[in-house]
């Protein structure tokens, strides 16, 4: 009896749909991409219904942790964060930066730290910097400094938007004494950073 | 077209030398993965939701000389909510002092805050509310109320110092 043949088939497949698929993604990926930045402060926003973006740049943002402590931070874009350091050491000339300690303030995130630890704080290894404990920018009505923090950044790039990135248990004392600052410099309209949340009005729509 | 169609013929017959036709498939195995690999890569980093934002308006920050020259909140339309401790929330109608009605307790939901919201909203015409939030209630308090504002859509709020007669208020509540 002879034996049933099988046609033998061949194993390999075309891979060219494959690699279209992956660089299509790939490209969409790299084009739209934005990184993560490097902050270890997690802050959890409350939600709202508001619906307005962010900017990417020309933000100056004041994040306040659920612990209330204050951080300051400042996009770079036209070297914002040099001219803002130069600024700085201006007005307080015991404070003289070295280029490696300027670099690192323009590559960190968050800054969080009173004025007189700051060239310290610059001064760390990277990795040290990331374990460094910040006390938070100090608000009290004595001595307040992020009302410094925010003149000079708003002096360094005058277009400047300011937000409030506040974590859902940051108590409303430290809240109040940042817009209290805000107000005292002139800053009446700000953005508070905020998790999307669905419109109870438009869901009754649908 | 057809001249170039001919030069192909010719070429083939050039080539009858016998030299190996090579295949012209090659393994794109290695290449899908480096595309895969650097698609995680990106899938990963990427950050896709830009954070939305609220956005307020405070008034400016002037000395007022006379007492006299702060507005005057009609007490019929007025509506304060109180924000305390523990995501506690009071509202009453009227002045502190003698309120028309409440402090009544309620809670941040639908059913609670937004509920009296939108009746006081509809019955009164220009309805201002004042908004006191206390030195021991969080963020997410005076977010969640300035949102209930959008919902409700009402247009006259305003965040006011808490005073110690509020607090007095609410202590027994």
């Amino acid at each position: 009896m002879p034996k049933v043949k099988i046609p033998r088939k061949s194993t390999t497949i075309d891979m060219t749909a494959m690699v279209d698929v992956s660089f299509l993604l790939l490209t969409f990926f790299m084009l739209t991409t934005q990184f993560k930045s490097d902050d270890s402060l997690i802050v959890d926003t409350p939600s709202s219904i508001s619906e307005i973006k962010l900017p990417d740049t020309d933000i100056l943002n004041i994040t306040v942790d659920a612990a209330g402590k204050v951080f300051f931070s400042i996009d770079n874009k036209n070297f914002t964060r040099e001219r803002l350091l130069a600024k700085i050491s201006e007005k307080h000339p015991e404070l003289q930066f070295t280029a490696e300690e300027e670099k690192a303030f323009v590559l960190s995130g968050s800054i969080g730290v009173p004025l007189k630890e700051l060239k310290g704080y610059l001064g760390l290894e990277p990795e040290d910097r990331k374990m460094y404990d910040q006390s938070g920018i100090p608000v009290d009505s004595a001595k307040n400094e992020l009302g410094d923090w925010i003149m000079q950044g708003r002096i360094s790039n005058p277009g400047v938007r300011i937000t409030i990135n506040g974590d859902q248990r940051a108590p409303w004392s430290v809240i109040k004494k940042v817009m209290d600052t805000l107000q005292d410099k002139n800053v009446n309209k700000f953005n508070l950073i905020t998790d999307l949340e669905a419109d109870p009005n438009k869901l009754k729509g649908i | 077209m057809a001249e170039l169609a001919q030069q192909d013929s010719g070429h083939k017959k050039g080539k009858k030398k016998g030299r190996k036709k090579m295949s012209t498939k090659i393994d794109l195995t290695p290449m899908v993965d480096l595309g895969f690999l650097l698609v995680t890569f990106f899938m990963l980093t990427t950050t896709f939701s830009k954070p939305q934002t609220m956005e307020i308006n405070l008034p400016v920050k002037e000395p007022i000389e006379k007492p006299e020259d702060e507005p005057g909140v009609k007490a019929s339309k007025s509506l304060t909510i109180i924000m305390g401790e523990d995501n506690k929330l009071f509202w009453y109608m009227g002045v502190t002092t003698d309120p028309l009605e409440g402090p009544i307790g309620t809670d941040y939901t639908s059913e609670g805050i937004r509920k009296v919201l939108l009746e006081k909203n509809a019955t009164i015409d220009g309805l201002i509310v004042l908004i006191k939030p206390a030195d021991k209630s969080v963020y997410k308090n005076v977010v969640d109320i300035l949102d209930e504002m959008n919902i409700s859509n009402i247009q006259r709020y305003a965040l006011v110092e808490i005073t110690p007669e509020d607090m007095d208020l609410i202590k027994n509540l």
